[in-house]
């Protein structure tokens, strides 16, 4: 119910976009997102875009979770 | 970006972080994932089978459907039949079983009920059949309640009258309160759902840590989201913390969707409301505002509703919500109860505790 997927931005107009989502094309309202431009990655949920999916966060996340794995517990 | 995002699947970094789980020897521990998306990524991923016998996961309340209490579905199949009209709703309401009828067994008698992606796919339905009342199901959390709302404000804007909305939609914060001061649940650690995350911010979680002791992560879906927040919540626990990790900042914010949140605040209140299994939460419940009243399907109900949840005999649907039992304590399980003849909600949705074992064991 709660499942949103990752779409990239193809274009913009007004409070609407399109975004591909695994090589398929669609519309999606941005009512709920500031600023969004062609090339952003959106995550849709339900025809909406919830979030505007922040790439430097996502980098770091992995890098957390790479240090995680390396943790060694005595 | 796409090829950050696939990092997260990636099957090295997931192994390591089976590794360092497998390395927690403390006392044995629950932990509770809250969210739907997550009980079914877990099952997909046979992650459940990859810990350790110390470490259990436990499923909480967090399908929208499987928390839906019977007299909805009991008023969504009266508003089914009533004449001129049609119901719109999500794929997964379709199958709920009500005392032998559910809504799919309504369409295969000709009852005009349509299968939406969206509740902005309701709207143009309504625009479509002015002749005709179009009630969209609005079942689900926060993730969802502001697309609702969105559909709400356009059809006040364009004065689409035909359009109407049976709002059995639920807010988290409240159920996490009682779950976390249960003490027949006795959760050691939560992995909180990402996507309400995204709307409603993580500072409910610092409440949770801060006022009943129990840590936690907010985590996206992938394999390394879920084994990397299960690992920073195992570390917690070794080391006597209790702190909350925002393992999913890439879209989760601190404070949240401020535009999102505004948008429910301003077509919706709070109400109480009736969880299957957790019963009647105060405040956790989200009805139409007076000024959108003219959109609520409930005033066509006729008669007082009745708010009470029916369970079938034998099912522990209830218990199975709570993290209580699994589905295999249920003696219906697998046998009078399958994704094909589902007799309790958990077996309905997909992503239902009880579907998603039943799937992938």
């Amino acid at each position: 119910m709660c499942l949103a997927i990752p779409g990239e931005v193809a274009s913009v107009s007004g409070d609407r976009a399109v975004v591909d989502i695994t090589g398929i094309r669609r519309e999606v309202s941005i009512a709920l997102v500031d600023r969004v431009n062609v090339g952003d990655y959106l995550l849709v949920h339900a025809g909406c875009a919830i979030a505007i999916i922040d790439k430097q966060e996502a980098m770091e996340t992995l890098e957390l979770l790479r240090q995680l794995a390396g943790d060694i517990h005595d | 970006m796409i090829s950050e995002l696939e990092q997260f699947r990636n099957e090295t970094l997931a192994e390591g972080l089976v590794k360092a789980i497998r390395r927690y020897d403390g006392r044995p521990v629950s932990i509770m994932e809250v969210c739907g998306t997550h009980t079914m990524a877990i099952s997909r991923y046979g992650i459940r089978e990859l810990l350790p016998p110390n470490v259990r996961l436990i499923s909480g309340p967090g399908c929208p459907v499987c928390v839906t209490p019977s007299f909805y579905l009991k008023s969504a199949l009266e508003l089914c039949r009533r004449e001129n009209t049609i119901v719109a709703t999500f794929g997964d309401m379709m199958r709920i079983p009500y005392k032998g009828a559910s809504l799919l067994t309504e369409k295969a008698l000709g009852r005009d009920i349509r299968m939406v992606y969206s509740p902005l796919d309701s709207l143009d339905i309504a625009r479509q059949h002015p002749d005709k009342t179009v009630i969209f199901l609005s079942v689900g959390f926060e993730t969802t309640v502001p697309v609702t709302a969105i559909a709400v404000l356009e059809a006040a804007q364009q004065g689409l009258d035909n359009f109407m909305i049976l709002s059995a939609n639920k807010t988290i914060p409240a159920a996490m309160h009682l779950l976390s001061s249960d003490p027949e649940v006795a959760v050691d650690g939560f992995l909180y759902p990402g996507h309400v995350s995204a709307v409603i911010g993580s500072g409910l979680y610092e409440e949770l840590a801060k006022a009943y002791g129990i840590p936690g992560a907010v985590t996206g879906f992938d394999p390394a989201d879920i084994l990397g927040s299960i690992l920073y919540v195992l570390e917690q626990i070794q080391d006597n913390k209790a702190t909350v990790a925002n393992l999913y900042s890439m879209v989760v914010q601190p404070g949240g969707n401020p535009i999102a949140r505004g948008k429910i605040d301003e077509v919706f209140e709070a109400s109480d409301a009736v969880w299957r299994g957790l019963g009647q939460i105060p405040g956790s419940g989200l009805r139409l505002r007076e000024k959108y009243r003219s959109f609520d399907a409930w005033s066509l109900i006729n008669g007082s509703v009745e708010e009470r949840d029916e369970e079938a005999r034998g099912c522990r649907c209830g218990d199975i919500l709570k993290g209580k039992c699994l589905p295999s304590d249920c003696k219906l399980f697998g046998k009078a109860c399958t994704p094909e003849t589902p007799v309790g909600s958990c077996m309905v949705s997909s992503e239902g505790t009880c579907a998603a074992y039943y799937r992938y064991q």
